[in-house]
This record gives structure tokens, sequence and C-alpha cells, in this order.
């Protein structure tokens, strides 16, 4: 069957006129209220910023990690679909930028910037040689260095691979993912435990790098899967078919799964040692209403994931796929939600400011895939293992 | 092949997954619904190329998963809450975090074994154990480097030559017919086959044996002794460590424990019962603590209220009551005396029960004796 299967060719595709409009407006919508918000309200915005920039780091370096996930082994059924993962790891160069605001006001978010409260807590000073803002300001800098660079070298062969068709750069990309992998793991937990874990600098959890990697991987799968099964209906992915989308749908499942392993380990532990330097953290997630976050997030991000992407079926069907990102990228919010906003305040708050950041990212996704979509092939066309992914069958 | 056993199938051999991915989209679009297609390995595709139903074994999955975490909770929460409630870490007895691991678990355990016990069942016609395809080139075959389709006589669309053209069709090589074996058609209850049964019972008896030496010989054998034979000393055991041979050392000479107090009447009862005072008020809470000492050590033989009715009486010489008139009329240090050193065939009690707590008990006796004997005055 593959002397008679015409080879793939380069699909140049645009986004709709109305879809680009829509992802610039709400870019700039979002942007109004993040700026709003940090007029009326600066330590507020600065806590929903640092949501903001986690959001975009796991959408964006998630997306590289799928990448990587694909070199390194030698998966075909995504080939036909990546360049859908390397467009939304295009955020990587805007990451900074999401975090540029929260940097001015670091004394709002982290008590461990405060020199007086340091100077009498013998937990503070301990962590000083690490918490102190120097260094955390270094770390925040070699990271997001870190990733553009990976990104930039990722992209940069793929889209040589285009017009060369060289099997070169195949090979380069599986020595940059072997690299890639280890400082995405080290990176991806320091940049959590910066921005997530020293929010409340008392607080520790062996786990909390591996809980926000599952997030992550979730979040950039679930986006992957929304923007592909979108453009696949719009009939600019001709070449998946249900059998790569099943494994989309597996990717999914696998991960709302493994989150819910995380999520479960941190707090089985926690409960049984019933230490008071460890359980204030959850006992906070559980009164004055954050229960019912914390409730709602359990829902949200495993119990109705878990039973709708269950079936076989339902991991290829489109509509359902197409359903269930959108559903897990607003769960994953949530989950941001829950992590950060609970130091700032002592019951949970909701209005117009709370959709600031998700708004400005959605758009900053759309925005992203129409700009890339203009420039590039939506199918590495030079890709060796093309002619497989296309033929992928479960 | 002898040509009185019915037809089982028609096979054609490929030899490579494409070939066989194609000839099984082929064959399927010809119509036919009842053949099978043998690879050595998993061959991606294969399911939509031979347009198979989605399998239905992912509903027994889910059944027997939820069968799982519910017998789970079901157990636990019997366990937890009813037969043996404990206090652990300090938790509810209902402490539902911990339970999690073990739903989890045995639902994965459920959920698999069942499964595969319903896979064995339902397609492979448990206890049917032959298939027609077994033991032929065909199989043998595919399961090293060739690829094989097998249409099934039983097919409506079924037809000798026409299958045999249309298997030459897709470029099939080895076209051969398989029959049923006439043994296996057979296809009763095999179960109670005399040598089935005796492979079973061989099987018991290796397994059983081979588990309890393990268990109780082979796990004591070197190396895996090395947690029994070290250096140290056993309680009851001899020792070489020592000159007189002793494991266990007795104190040294002259001491005494924490708390004793010598007893200066051993085998002195009248002195005793002279000598020694209750030191003991009679006050509320000693004669409760007397009560509980006196139903745990006393009453087996002497009886809850000293009448020396024991459900014992009868095994061995009678106790006596407690509330006659000697032991009435005996001291409080004559009683006491008798707790600590015995009397007949009673023993000593002094080593279960301490000192205050046997004072204790002679006030219990005390109570119990004047109950038995109240006086007009006590009861108004």
């Amino acid at each position: 069957m593959s002397a008679s299967m015409k080879l793939p060719e380069a699909v140049r595709a645009e986004l709709p006129a109305n879809v680009t409009y829509a992802g610039w407006a709400a870019f700039w919508v979002g942007v109004v209220l993040v700026a709003l918000g940090y007029l009326i309200d600066p330590t507020r915005a600065s806590f929903e910023n640092v949501i903001g920039y986690l959001l975009v780091v796991s959408i964006a370096v998630g997306a590289i990690f799928l990448l990587a996930l694909e070199y390194i082994a030698g998966a075909v059924w995504s080939v036909p679909m990546r360049r859908v993962t390397e467009f939304v790891a295009g955020l990587t160069p805007l990451v900074p930028l999401a975090a540029i605001p929260a940097l001015f006001h670091l004394h709002d978010l982290f008590h461990w910037t405060h020199t007086e409260a340091v100077a009498s807590d013998p937990l503070l000073i301990a962590k000083e040689p690490y918490l102190n803002l120097p260094f955390f300001t270094g770390r925040f800098v070699a990271f997001s260095a870190l990733w553009i660079l990976f990104y930039w070298l990722f992209t940069r062969h793929s889209l040589k691979q285009d017009t060369t068709r060289d099997q070169k750069y195949t090979t380069y990309n599986v020595r940059l993912a072997a690299a890639f992998l280890p400082v995405f793991g080290v990176t991806l937990t320091f940049n959590a435990i910066d921005w997530g874990m020293s929010l409340e600098p008392h607080w520790f959890s062996t786990i909390y790098g591996v809980y926000f990697f599952s997030g992550t991987v979730l979040a950039a799968v679930a986006t992957v899967t929304y923007i592909v099964v979108r453009l696949h209906e719009a009939g600019m992915l001709p070449n998946i078919k249900r059998d790569q989308l099943y494994s989309l749908g597996a990717m999914l499942f696998a991960f709302v799964n493994f989150w819910a392993y995380i999520a479960f380990s941190q707090f089985l532990l926690i409960w049984y040692a019933n230490l008071p330097e460890e359980t204030f953290w959850f006992l906070h997630r559980w009164q004055n209403g954050w229960e019912y976050v914390s409730i709602l997030l359990i829902i949200l991000h495993f119990a109705v994931p878990y039973l709708v992407l269950l079936p076989q079926e339902a991991k290829m069907n489109p509509r359902r796929l197409k359903f269930m990102a959108i559903w897990i990228l607003v769960a994953h919010i949530v989950d941001l939600y829950w992590l950060v906003m609970p130091t700032y305040s002592k019951t949970p708050v909701l209005d117009w400011s709370t959709f600031g950041w998700p708004l400005l990212v959605a758009g900053l996704v759309v925005s992203m895939l129409s700009y890339k979509m203009k420039r590039h092939s939506l199918v590495p066309v030079g890709d060796p293992k093309l002619e497989r992914g296309v033929q992928f069958r479960i | 092949m002898s040509t009185s056993s019915p037809l089982y199938a028609i096979t054609a051999l490929f030899d490579s997954p494409d070939a066989v991915l194609h000839a099984a989209e082929e064959t399927a679009k010809a119509g036919y619904t009842k053949f099978d297609v043998h690879t050595p390995y998993p061959v991606h595709g294969m399911d939509h190329a031979m347009r198979l139903k989605t399998s239905r074994i992912g509903i027994f999955a889910f059944v027997f998963g939820s069968l799982g975490v519910l017998s789970a909770v079901a157990l636990i929460t019997w366990v937890a809450l009813h037969e043996y409630p404990l206090v652990i870490g300090g938790k509810p007895f209902w402490a539902w975090p911990a339970f999690v691991p073990v739903s989890f678990e045995l639902t994965v355990l459920l959920a698999s074994v069942l499964s595969t016990v319903t896979m064995i069942v339902f397609y492979f016609k448990f206890p049917n154990n032959a298939h027609p395809l077994h033991d032929t080139p065909y199989m043998k075959a595919v399961s090293s480097d060739k690829f094989g389709i097998a249409i099934q006589a039983n097919d409506p669309k079924f037809d000798e030559k026409s299958v045999r053209e249309f298997l030459k069709s897709v470029h099939g090589s080895a076209i051969e017919p398989v029959a049923y074996d006439v043994e296996d058609l057979d296809h009763g209850q095999q179960l109670l086959d005399a040598r089935f049964l005796a492979v079973l019972a061989v099987v018991m008896f290796v397994v059983a044996s081979g588990t309890y030496f393990t268990l109780n010989y082979a796990m004591y054998l070197p190396p895996f002794d090395f947690m029994m034979e070290q250096n140290k000393l056993k309680a009851q055991k001899p020792s070489e460590l020592f000159r007189d041979g002793k494991g266990m050392r007795p104190p040294v000479e002259g001491t005494i424990a924490r708390g004793f107090i010598p007893y200066a009447f051993h085998g002195k009862a009248d002195e005793a019962g002279k000598m020694l005072v209750n030191p003991l008020l009679a006050t509320a809470p000693v004669i409760d603590r007397g009560k509980a000492k006196y139903l745990t050590f006393c009453s087996p033989c002497h009886g809850n209220f000293g009448a020396g009715d024991s459900r014992l009486r009868g095994q061995f010489p009678n106790p006596p009551t407690l509330n006659s008139d000697k032991v009435r009329n005996w001291s409080d240090g004559s009683i006491f005396h008798v707790i600590t050193d015995g009397q007949n065939v009673m023993p000593s009690y002094a080593s279960q029960i301490s000192r205050d707590d046997r004072w204790a008990i002679v006030h219990y006796i005390r109570v119990l004796q004047r109950a038995q004997n109240a006086k007009e005055a006590d009861l108004r």
C-alpha cells in the first residue's frame, strides 16, 4: 500500500480572519484587564500574574517537552501534527515577558523577600542561600534562556528539514531531545518551586515539581489536541486520522490519571504524617470556602475527564476530544488558582480580574498560531518519519 | 487429512505484514465475516482492516474494576468500623485516604484477572481446549515468520472453490484446507477427563510441596539464614560466651527489683496475721481497685461474690467460701498472707498482684463478707 500512497505535501493554510481577530481581541481584552488589575490592586494582580506566568510556562515549555518526547521515543504518530506543537512552543520567547510585571512586585508576592521577617525566622535564614533575590532572578533568567535556546534549536532544525529534506536534522533533534529532557526536568521543577512553592516559604513538598510537571504536560497536550482537532475539522490537516487522535486522547487520559496519582500522593503523605509544618498548606485549602475549590478541582481535573475519556471510542471522537481539551485547560487554570491564590486571600476571590490572564494567554495562543501558519507549512514535509506517521494505525 | 472429518477453514500464508493487512482488507471487502488473521506479532491497523467491532472486553473490565473498588471499600469499612475498630495514628476509624491505595490495587487486580478469565471463558470457549488450527503447518508458519488468513467454513459466503480462488487473487501462498480433528470434534466436557485430573493432581502436589518446602526449609538454608544465625544471646538458650554456658544472665547477687519490698513472713502465717496491718484506708477508689483485681485474679476460683462457687468448681479441690465465719474472723494480715504466700493448692499471687493491690483486695473481700452477712442496721 505504501507504493500507491502519495507523499503529503506542504500545507500553507491561514486561519479564518474572524478567528485571528477573535484571538487578538481576547489578547487585548486580557491585557486591559491585567493592566486594570495592576492599577486597582497591585498585590492581587501580581498573584494573578503568577497564575498567568505558570500557565504560559506550562503550555509553551510543555510543548517543547512534547517535541523532545517525539524525537527521543522515535514516535511516528505525532509527526503529521508536529508543526502544531512547534507553533504552540512558539510562545516560549514570550514566557519571560509574562513574568516581568510580577518581577516588579516580588515584595508583595514573596514573604522571603522581607529581610526583617527573614532575620528573625530560623527556617527562612536556613533557606536564604536559595531564596534570595539575586539567585531567584538569576534562575529566572537562566531558565528562560535555556527554554528559548532549546525551542529555537528544535524548530530551526525542523524547519530547515522542510526544504533540505535532510535526515541529519532528525538526528540533531534526537540528540537535542536527549540533552533537553534532563534540563527540562530540573528547570521546570525549580521554576515551580520558585514561583509556586516559595509563595509559602515555610512549606515544602518534595513532589511539588512533579505535580506541576503533570499539569504542564496536560496543558500542552490539551492545547495541541484542541488546535489539531479544529484544524482537522477545517480540513487543514488532512493526514490526521482517528488513529493519531486516539494517541492524543490516550495522552490526555494518561496524564489525567498521572495528575490525580501525584496530587493524591502529595496529599496522602502529608495527611498521614500529620506534621504541623506540612499540613497547614492543605488546611488553608480546606477552610473559608477554599474547600469548595478543592472539591471542584478533584471533579474538574480528575473525575469528569477520567470517566469521559475512559471508553476507547471517546479517545478518537473529535467532538469529545475538542470538548475535553478545553475542559482540561480550564481545570489546569483552576489548579494553578488553587496553588497560588490561597496565599493571597483567606477566601476564594473571583471577579473580572481573575479572567485577565486566561484571556490574554488564550488570545496569545491563537495569535501565535495565526502568525506561524502564515510563515510555515503545517506539515513537516521533509521529515523522514512523515510517511509512517501518516500511515500510523492503532 | 481424512475426508470424513468436516472442513474448518481454508488458510493462506503471506510474507509481510503489509501483504496480510491488504489481504485482510480485501477479505472483509469481499463480504466474508468469519475469518481470522494470525501474525507472529501485533500488526497495527488490523482491527480496522478486518472491520472488527470494538471489543466488549472493556465493558467487562469496567464492571470488574468497579466491583474491585466497591469490594475494597466494603471490606475496609466493615473491618474498620465494625469488626476490628482500631485507632491508627490518631486518625478517625473510617480514614478514607488510607484506603485509596488498597482500593486502587484491588480495582486493578479484579479488572485484570477477571477480564482475563472472561476472555478465556467467552472467547476461547473454556473448557474447550482444542482448536482445529493447533498442530497444523499453518500455525507453525504464522507463529514464526509468516502471516496468515483463515477463512472459516461456517461463513455464510463460504464456498471452497471460490475461497481458494479469492485467496489466490490476493497473492496468498500455501493455500490449504484445515479440517477438524475428529478426536477434538467432541467439544464436550473434558474437565473430568482422567488424564486432565491426573495432571491437575500432580500440579497441585508439586505446587503445594514446593511451597511448603520453600516456606519451611529453603528459606532457612544458607545463604538465606543470615538473619537466624546472628551472634547474639538468645533467651533460654545456652551460650558458649560465658564460662557457665548459660545464655541468660542471672542478676548480680543482692540485686533488688525496683519497688520491691521484702516480705518477712514467708511460711509464718500466724505471725503475719498478728503483725500485719492493712496500710490502705477503705476508700471508694481503693475498694474499686480491689474489686477490679479481685474479679481478675480471685473470682475464677472463689466466685464473683466470694462464695467459692465459680464455674471451675468440681475440677479440683473446691476453693473455700470467703464468707465463712473462719475467714470473717481472720485478721486482714492473715488474708494478705494467704494471697502472698498461697495455701494448700492455692499458689502465691505475689508476682502477679502488687502489694498495694493485694491490700485493696483484702478490703474488697471485707465488703463481700459484710454484704453476705448484713445486719439489720446495714439495711436501713
